[in-house]
């Protein structure tokens, strides 16, 4: 199911650990929700995070989930469907999550941009993570892809994963 | 012949001890989110799993213990031919366990050249079984068929053991199950480790295979058994055994049986 395309991960020197950053980077991704021709559809949830070298959620960036009520329950209802990231996060949390959360998003292309200054990235250790989205779709399917990166960047590096049911590409940039 | 008819009188009693059929609980889904969601159950015994096609599951001793240790009423209890069906709001977040509970005495003899049955408490015994009754029969059992539903965050405090019988304890939370990875239980009979219990694992759909595909566990020394889950999907828990706690001497043994609705889902 997930794909990884990025060639190999920069290796970063462990500098001395400061409360603030003697750096600076940053990530821009951009993910494709796709235009499906299906009979029924539903916008997916979305959930994107950042994943460290034991798998761990380190950093939620964004979900996307139905954020009021409806005749079959509260759109929260479904938020387990996001399963690995349910388990790894989301049922630990209360949502809405200010800066993270919020409402599903139609077909096409998304752009997100997180610098080391915003608090989902400013803890993060320098190392090598992998970039984790994961998409379900009412009456559809799920898809989880995976790209890994290094924190923070030492060049600018793209890397890019396609999905093939229910995300189209995500694009990750990595800039110092 | 008159011990095979006391016998089939205390199969009769007995739902859902360890002979053919099995005794379950199947909940609509067992992991969920939200402010008070809600989620519907069957209970019933059948052979198959998990098909309603022998007799519901009374839940007379239906307890569902809220994440603070409260107790919660089903809604909307209807039993049908095959299977009771009732409803659960989870108004606090954390797990609930569901339970239907069986302790007690059961008893045959024969009355005037008929079979007599009876079912009650040792304190019931000494009043309501004659002194002389013939071919007395009497038998105990502890039987506890339950499963866990939770609403956000896993917890544990609703399946503290209640020291009665044979109890499941998480090591690996019993909603936080995944196909492909390695589950740790604990079990306890009356509180206490429970080593060489026999535990055996089916997983549901079983009309659409050939084989029950069974899976065999048993407790180690200090009660814990772990079982690797081959698929996502609601597996069926079974163990028991019997042992000479009992409570009227009449009584040869006590007999107890467990048994647990697992959800593993796909990684």
């Amino acid at each position: 199911m997930s794909k990884t395309l990025m060639p190999a991960t920069v290796t970063i020197a462990f500098g001395a650990l400061l409360s603030a950053p003697a750096w600076s980077a940053e990530l821009t991704l951009t993910v494709e929700i796709p235009k499906l021709d299906v009979a029924e559809y539903h916008r997916p949830y979305v959930a994107i995070w950042v994943e460290s070298a034991d798998q761990k959620d380190v950093a939620d960036l964004a979900v996307w989930y139905q954020m009021r009520d409806t005749a079959e329950g509260h759109g929260t209802k479904w938020l387990p469907d996001l399963r690995q990231w349910w388990r790894k996060s989301g049922r630990n949390l209360q949502v809405p999550v200010d800066g993270v959360t919020g409402p599903t998003r139609p077909a096409g292309l998304h752009s997100l941009k997180f610098t080391d200054k915003q608090p989902q990235l400013s803890r993060l250790a320098p190392g090598n993570y992998t970039l984790v989205v994961e998409a379900v779709r009412e009456v559809g399917g799920r898809e989880l892809l995976k790209i890994p990166f290094a924190w923070p960047a030492r060049k600018a590096a793209t890397a890019k994963a396609r999905g093939s049911s229910e995300l189209g590409t995500v694009t990750l940039n990595a800039k110092p | 012949m008159k011990r095979s008819l006391a016998l089939a009188a205390l199969l009769t009693v007995l739902p859902a001890t360890a002979f053919a059929h099995k005794a379950w609980l199947l909940p609509s889904q067992t992991v969920i989110a939200g402010n008070a969601p809600w989620i519907t159950v069957d209970a019933a015994v059948s052979n198959d799993l998990f098909y309603f096609n022998h007799v519901p599951l009374r839940t007379e001793g239906l307890t569902i213990t809220a994440p603070d240790g409260s107790k919660v009423d089903p809604q909307n209890v209807a039993t049908g031919k095959y299977r009771t069906v009732f409803d659960v709001e989870l108004k606090q977040p954390g797990t609930y366990r569901l339970a239907v509970t069986n302790a007690g005495l059961f008893g045959s003899w024969e009355e005037n050249g008929k079979p007599r049955r009876w079912r009650g408490t040792p304190a019931s015994f000494a009043t309501e079984v004659p002194k002389d009754a013939r071919n007395l029969q009497v038998a105990q059992s502890v039987m506890r068929v339950e499963t866990f539903v939770t609403n956000g965050k896993p917890t544990t405090d609703a399946l503290k053991p209640s020291g009665e019988g044979i109890e499941l304890v998480p090591v690996t939370h019993p909603n936080d199950l995944f196909a492909g990875e390695a589950a740790t239980f604990k079990l306890v009979v009356d509180g206490k480790p429970a080593a060489g219990l026999e535990v055996e694992i089916i997983r549901g759909g079983t009309r659409y295979r050939d084989a029950q595909d069974e899976i065999k566990a048993t407790t180690a020394a200090d009660g814990s058994f772990s079982v690797t889950w081959p698929k996502a999907g609601m597996y069926w828990l079974e163990t028991g055994t019997k042992d000479t706690k009992v409570s009227v001497p009449q009584a040869k043994e006590r007999r107890l049986s467990y048994v647990a609705t697992l959800e593993v889902l796909p990684q």
